[in-house]
């Protein structure tokens, strides 16, 4: 490997991606953009849902309840309504998505049996809000009814303190706030990097054989491997800019905790950036058309990505045969690494696993892409 | 230039074949190149020229045969082949968003010319160009013919002593052609081999040898005045009349005469002894109510004898199928 011819590359790669502000204005939009329609369109917390109430005794402890609800961060009364069809209605316009109705017998019942039971209708067309709610509406009911069952049992002149319920006292770690953002925000700049890394470098050799210039650069000495370094060289440079892009949208904008090192992240950010250029490079070698090569690349990184790298669904939850795929995926480990980076603060000891499996991945996927390269036209 | 080419040839082609599935490119193509010697490539688009000199570039791997470039076998070796040619290609191939300098110093520097000799390389290669004050000026907007003589600077930055050139001269206007042929010959005098392509027929005259491509074979090979003296396997006549048509359809049939063609609004005949066709020729036609108007001996041109050379050919290979 020669530097001189490398750096002939890389130069007139720079000039090249210069002269055409158009393409370079998408690479580094591109991310800007990304970040913030997924990062606020993926969202999986439920807070201040819209409730519908039915009230249909109208009593203190009916009321009581529905301060609770109003009380919860997760629901926000928005209708009090008098009959079933009022109700079916606030459900089938989407105004609420939740309604609770009390039913007439309720205080009476409370008083006598120390229980009673209340409805909840549920808008389950989006099935994840709805089990969310549910689950928060059990809590607040429960939280009541504890409340409602000291009262009875003092009337019943019993003692208070035969009562011990048993207690968790949990403490949450890495995420203390249980915020679904910060969860996802991390992972997200994985799918965002490894759909734009990929889309740089696709185009890179496909555009010389489509202009007719690669016929003249394969009759030169240049050899295959200085032709990848020096073209991926510039892209890494962009593809550096872009990931500053993302991480400081990450931490800066959407306010995930950022515990880590600024080294291990520009460390494991150049290993990930290494092998989705790579891939993006060895399809514009193997595919040789800039329209093909992109649509590949972005088919072989945006879905497995978002699919298979545990940046959303976890991968411990997935059957055992997917689990095991997803092993094959690079994204998989800088997903790990970014979460682990920004909750745990992890530094590169810890993180030497995924690091050694993206080192594996980038020099497999190079070598692959230089040996595939060839200086000939048939 | 002729004794020089058994001297050290630079490029050797020995029966070179070429098989695109069952399409024949190539087929059985022999010849060499000497050092500071022209090798004018003529034929149709399509006979299979740039097919050859892809294949002495490395680009193309033969299906038979060898190819020796600077005494270097192409197939096994073709690295070091690189390093000692210089390749136009058919197809322009410089980069047109890059300016002229810029384009030079990309292949300075894939060449590895010294940075101390760059500079002065690139002068020279501007200047042979013509493109003196326009160092700065994107490719893109030059015009044809300044496209190609940078493109040929490029080619010859490195010092190379072999240089393929194909087509460098189609597409470009005739008073650029000339002077692109000024610049090949000035390269050849320097003691650089040049095989160069053209689909101009004319241009066979500028070449120190020429070969006809016809259909994947070399059908002829020589000096330009070699190949109008004897391709042609007899003397030229012009001949001008009133009836074309009928006088050709005669003519196939007079005695002397070996082929006829139509040539603008006259006739070329082919006969096997001008003087004697001069005497009786004009007779045998009176006889036949077709008295010319005009009967005289030419020199053949270039295209004459590709003419010529493509009919019988093409001729033979029916007769062969």
């Amino acid at each position: 490997m020669k530097w001189h011819r490398l750096k002939a590359i890389a130069v007139k790669e720079v000039l090249q991606i210069w002269r055409d502000p158009r393409s370079l204005m998408i690479a580094l939009l591109l991310p800007f953009t990304q970040m913030f329609l997924l990062g606020y369109g993926v969202n999986l917390d439920l807070k201040h849902l819209p409730v519908c109430t039915f009230d249909r005794e109208g009593s203190q402890l009916s009321q009581a309840l529905f301060k609770h609800f109003q009380a919860s961060q997760y629901f926000t009364i928005a209708r009090n309504v008098t009959s079933y069809a009022e109700l079916t209605a606030a459900i089938d316009d989407a105004t609420c998505g939740f309604a609770i109705v009390v039913p007439p017998d309720f205080s009476e019942r409370l008083n006598d049996t120390g229980s009673a039971l209340v409805q909840a209708i549920l808008d389950a067309s989006d099935d994840n809000t709805a089990n969310l709610a549910l689950g928060y509406a059990t809590a607040v009911v429960t939280g009541y009814s504890a409340n409602v069952q000291l009262h009875w049992l003092d009337r019943q002149g019993r003692p208070l303190q035969q009562i011990e319920p048993m207690v968790v006292q949990s403490r949450v770690w890495f995420n203390e706030d249980l915020e679904s953002r910060n969860f996802i925000i991390p992972g997200l700049v994985a799918v965002i990097m490894a759909l734009v890394g990929a889309q740089l470098t696709s185009l890179t050799i496909a555009r010389e054989w489509e202009r007719g210039t690669m016929e003249l650069l394969v009759s030169t000495p240049v050899k295959p491997v200085e032709l990848m370094f020096g073209k991926l060289a510039p892209y890494l440079v962009l593809g550096w800019l872009d990931a500053a892009f993302c991480l400081a949208i990450a931490a800066l904008w959407f306010a995930v905790p950022f515990r880590g090192t600024l080294f291990t992240l520009f460390f494991t950010t150049t290993l990930f950036l290494m092998v989705v250029l790579s891939i993006g490079y060895l399809l514009s070698v193997l595919i040789r058309s800039q329209v093909g090569a992109s649509q590949v690349a972005l088919v072989v990184t945006m879905l497995p990505t978002v699919l298979l790298s545990g940046y959303v669904f976890p991968i411990d939850q997935m059957p055992t045969v997917v689990q095991d795929i997803t092993y094959l995926l690079y994204s998989r480990y800088y997903v790990t690494i970014l979460k682990a980076v920004f909750l745990k603060g992890s530094g590169i000891p810890e993180l030497m696993t995924p690091i050694l499996f993206l080192v594996v991945y980038a020099a497999a996927v190079m070598v692959l892409a230089a040996r595939s390269f060839r200086k000939r036209l048939d | 230039m002729n004794g020089s080419q058994n001297a050290e040839p630079q490029i050797v082609a020995e029966d070179l074949v070429k098989r695109f599935g069952s399409f024949v490119a190539v087929d059985h193509v022999s010849f060499r190149v000497g050092r500071g010697e022209i090798l004018g490539f003529l034929g149709p688009n399509g006979a299979g020229k740039s097919t050859i000199i892809r294949i002495l570039c490395g680009l193309l791997r033969p299906s038979a045969g060898r190819a020796l470039v600077a005494g270097i076998d192409v197939a096994r070796d073709p690295e070091r082949v690189r390093e000692r040619i210089g390749y136009m290609s058919q197809k322009f191939s410089l980069y047109r968003d890059l300016n002229v300098e810029e384009n030079l110093k990309f292949f300075g520097g894939i060449y590895r010319v010294p940075r101390a000799e760059l500079a002065e390389r690139m002068r020279f290669a501007i200047d042979m160009a013509g493109l003196g004050g326009r160092e700065h000026a994107l490719v893109s907007n030059l015009a044809g013919g300044w496209q190609q003589r940078l493109a040929l600077g490029c080619a010859v930055l490195h010092r190379p002593p072999i240089l393929f050139l194909d087509e460098p001269t189609s597409g470009v206007e005739p008073a650029s052609r000339r002077r692109f042929w000024d610049l090949i010959h000035a390269l050849a005098a320097d003691g650089v081999s040049i095989l160069v392509s053209t689909h101009y027929m004319d241009e066979a005259e500028y070449c120190h040898r020429a070969a006809l491509i016809n259909r994947g074979r070399l059908i002829a090979i020589g000096s330009p005045e070699e190949l109008k003296s004897t391709a042609l396997g007899g003397d030229l006549l012009l001949l001008e009349c009133d009836a074309l048509g009928a006088t050709l359809a005669v003519l196939q049939q007079a005695p002397g005469v070996i082929d006829c063609s139509v040539f603008g609004d006259s006739l070329h005949v082919l006969v096997d002894n001008a003087e004697r066709s001069l005497r009786e020729l004009p007779d045998y036609l009176a006889q036949k109510n077709l008295p010319p108007t005009r009967l005289a001996r030419i020199h053949p041109s270039f295209e004459d004898v590709f003419v010529q050379l493509i009919a019988v050919d093409s001729a033979e290979r029916r007769a062969a199928a």
